[in-house]
């Protein structure tokens, strides 16, 4: 498949796994987080760490948009859609999130909750315009690539005057939650950031400056093909060695400084930042998510059904904060792959295959396995 | 027309009514003019309770399965043709060749008579290319809203040679693993046509029965251990089945699996894996080392598995893990299907 097969090639894999391990420094541990999920993804199915030199350490990052979605947040949700009857639409991989008293939206449906899986907002438009005489709430996740679809959502929905249409908004930011991780102390040691692929399409490499300048940790964005990670992870390893902290762009056939700015505009025209909001693994991290403006106010479900978000801890026994953190690693936990599997995760991390431990469980569990 | 029956049913405008299903009048006209006018065969035509079959010497191999697709008719196939292949391909797979077919039907009130006359004219075309007549079936009528449209179940019969032994517990470290063809293509044709998802994408499902390639595969004399069909949970899932029950681990080439390029596109947009994605048409077949180029050969010309492929070997592994070589060199697992990737395929 064109533009595809060219970025899994084997052959130029080889070649930059050679060159990788023909820089790297024997004597230096490289630990670089990449921080979303797609590259964890990309990681773990392409087995890119198998091409690496023992000495470059790949370790997990928060960037996967329903591993830090806290309980109380799902929740919340279904609350919308048990107790005051909305038709909830959202994601596909948001109906599995673990929420309190061992439900999940899939389990709120069996239970006869109208929860609708859908592919994009304007499905839940549709539903919406199909619907006039219910209530219908968009459970928005994610960062800032799926912001600027929920955000022309609301600007159709004020135009074709959707009454009944509202969202549940859940959109938080990359760089606060880079600044979060970093801010740790005593957190995980980082030597530079494999930085975010879609998420830097729309808001450009110039947000990640501040972590090369104030931090001294170098960035480079980088696409979510195996390639691309591989090419970035080499383009790490040339920055360390030279003792430079830069923001440099692998991922320049789609990543531009200023990013797109046609988005950020509608972004800033309906949504403005929460003074605060909790994140699962990173707590509570101000000015790290958006609400939407009051001028919006009337799509907020929060505001149109009084829903106050109420924070509930995570399992005793799960991991997950400490892996969305970057401090732990998935089979660092008692649980993981016992009584935390895909089929019936515990912790968030285990349910998108975004997540640490489901890449891990899924597609790396024969490591370390003794045979 | 039947004698009996005042007015022909009007296929063109009518529609299923509670009527069809109460072993009145109605229902039997709708047997009479549909069904069995249809599938017209000498079993059917008895007219009884039951099928009275000749005598098969030999062991009996039976099948059954149910089929609820959404949406009903999908690029390649319908759930009628759906429903013959399914269910030959399943005793196809014990190492048998299918006899005899029955059907039962599961009709929802409202249904268009046009959609059911397309359903049943597909399926009476499916059972006479593969040589399997549908000889006793059932027909039930549910309230609207009580079903989606029309569920399908067939169940068949087959008769399988004394000298073979197919199961999904035979495969031995050092045995090869090869697929007849292409992967996920029926998944995703249905997929593409799924309301609320369409996207024009030149997807054709792969339906097919899958006999006479087995009885192809069994002739070749090749030491074959399992056959199987990667139906639900596409071929990750069914060789890990396999893995399971035999107590063997897997070792797979990831560049040696096609996957037609339209439907590796619309997997890439949507973020699925070909690997899971249900397939009606093809075939695993896993056999001893020694015969694979044999047997791969014999696969190659039959029009049903051109592009056969060796995709792997039997390891020993207490895990039962199957493992690929990616493409780009690595190692992953190729897991269980967790959850579901597309809910009602077949």
């Amino acid at each position: 498949m064109k533009y595809v097969d060219e970025f899994r090639d084997g052959k130029l894999a080889k070649i930059i796994a050679a060159n990788i391990a023909h820089e790297v420094d024997p004597a230096h541990i490289y630990r670089l987080m990449e921080f979303c999920g797609g590259h964890t993804h990309a990681i773990s199915r392409y087995g890119i760490s198998d091409l690496l030199p023992a000495n470059v350490r790949m370790i997990h990052g928060p960037g996967c948009p329903i591993c830090v979605l806290p309980i109380g947040r799902v929740d919340q949700a279904i609350r919308l859609a048990c107790d005051h009857g909305v038709i909830l639409c959202t994601y596909a991989d948001t109906m599995r999130v673990p929420a309190s008293g061992k439900l999940t939206l899939m389990r709120a449906r069996a239970n006869g909750a109208d929860v609708r899986m859908i592919y994009s907002t304007q499905d839940a438009l549709k539903i919406a315009r199909d619907n006039p005489g219910r209530e219908v709430v968009f459970l928005a996740i994610g960062f800032e690539t799926t912001t600027p679809p929920t955000a022309v959502a609301i600007k159709q929905a004020r135009v074709e005057n959707l009454q009944n249409f509202s969202i549940l908004c859940n959109h938080v930011l990359t760089p606060a939650a880079m600044h979060a991780i970093l801010a740790v102390e005593d957190g995980v040691q980082l030597d530079g950031f494999v930085g975010p692929a879609h998420v830097s399409t729309i808001i450009g490499s110039k947000p990640y400056e501040v972590f090369a300048d104030d931090y001294a940790k170098p960035v480079v964005i980088a696409g979510f093909e195996p390639l691309d990670v591989m090419q970035a992870i080499l383009m790490l390893v040339r920055q360390i060695n030279t003792g430079r902290a830069a923001v440099e762009n692998e991922f320049t056939r789609a990543v531009t400084r200023e990013g797109n700015i046609k988005a950020q505009l509608l972004v800033a025209e309906v949504f403005e930042l929460r003074e605060v909001f909790e994140w699962r693994g990173l707590g509570s991290v101000p000015f790290s998510a958006l609400k939407l403006t009051p001028d919006f106010a009337a799509f907020d479900a929060e505001l149109k059904f009084g829903s106050d978000y109420i924070a509930v801890p995570d399992h005793k026994a799960c991991e997950c904060a400490a892996i969305l953190r970057g401090e732990k690693h998935p089979q660092a936990c008692k649980i993981f792959g016992t009584v935390c599997t895909p089929e019936n995760p515990i912790g968030s991390c285990m349910v998108s295959s975004e997540g640490a431990c489901a890449a891990h469980y899924s597609y790396g569990r024969f490591r370390g396995v003794i045979v | 027309m039947s004698k009996n029956n005042a007015r022909a049913l009007d296929i063109k405008n009518g529609c299923i009514e509670m009527s069809h299903g109460s072993g009145g009048r109605a229902m039997a006209q709708l047997i009479h003019e549909l069904f069995t006018a249809t599938f017209d065969n000498s079993y059917l035509a008895q007219g009884n309770d039951g099928a009275l079959l000749p005598q098969a010497g030999g062991r009996l191999v039976m099948s059954t399965d149910g089929h609820v697709i959404s949406p009903l008719f999908f690029a390649g196939g319908d759930i009628g043709c759906l429903s013959v292949h399914g269910t030959i391909n399943d005793v196809a797979m014990m190492g048998a060749m299918p006899l005899y077919l029955a059907a039962s039907f599961i009709l929802e009130e409202g249904f268009p008579l046009i959609d059911l006359k397309r359903i049943v004219e597909s399926m009476a075309q499916a059972s006479a290319d593969a040589g399997v007549p549908i000889v006793t079936g059932d027909t039930k009528v549910v309230e609207k809203g009580k079903g989606d449209g029309v569920f399908i179940t067939t169940t068949a019969v087959g008769i399988m040679r004394h000298d073979i032994t197919l199961s999904g517990n035979l495969a031995q470290p050092g045995d090869r693993i090869l697929v007849s063809g292409t992967i996920g293509d029926h998944g995703m044709a249905v997929l593409s046509q799924r309301e609320g998802l369409n996207f024009d994408a030149p997807i054709v499902s792969d339906t097919a029965a899958l006999h006479e390639l087995v009885a192809a595969m069994l002739d070749s004399g090749a030491k074959l251990r399992v056959l199987r069909d990667p139906t639900r949970g596409g071929l990750a899932t069914t060789l890990n089945e396999i893995a399971k029950q035999s107590g063997v681990g897997m070792l797979l080439e990831e560049t040696a699996i096609k996957v037609n390029p339209p439907v590796a596109a619309a997997c890439e947009f949507l973020g699925l894996d070909p690997l899971y994605i249900a397939n009606e048409g093809k075939l695993i077949a896993i056999c001893a080392a020694e015969d694979t180029d044999k047997l791969l050969k014999v696969m190659q010309a039959h029009p049903r598995a051109k592009d056969a492929t060796i995709i792997g070997s039997i390891c020993e592994d207490p895990h039962c893990f199957v493992q690929m070589t990616t493409k780009l060199g690595g190692r992953r697992i190729v897991d269980w299907l967790a959850g579901e990737q597309l809910p009602r395929i077949c």
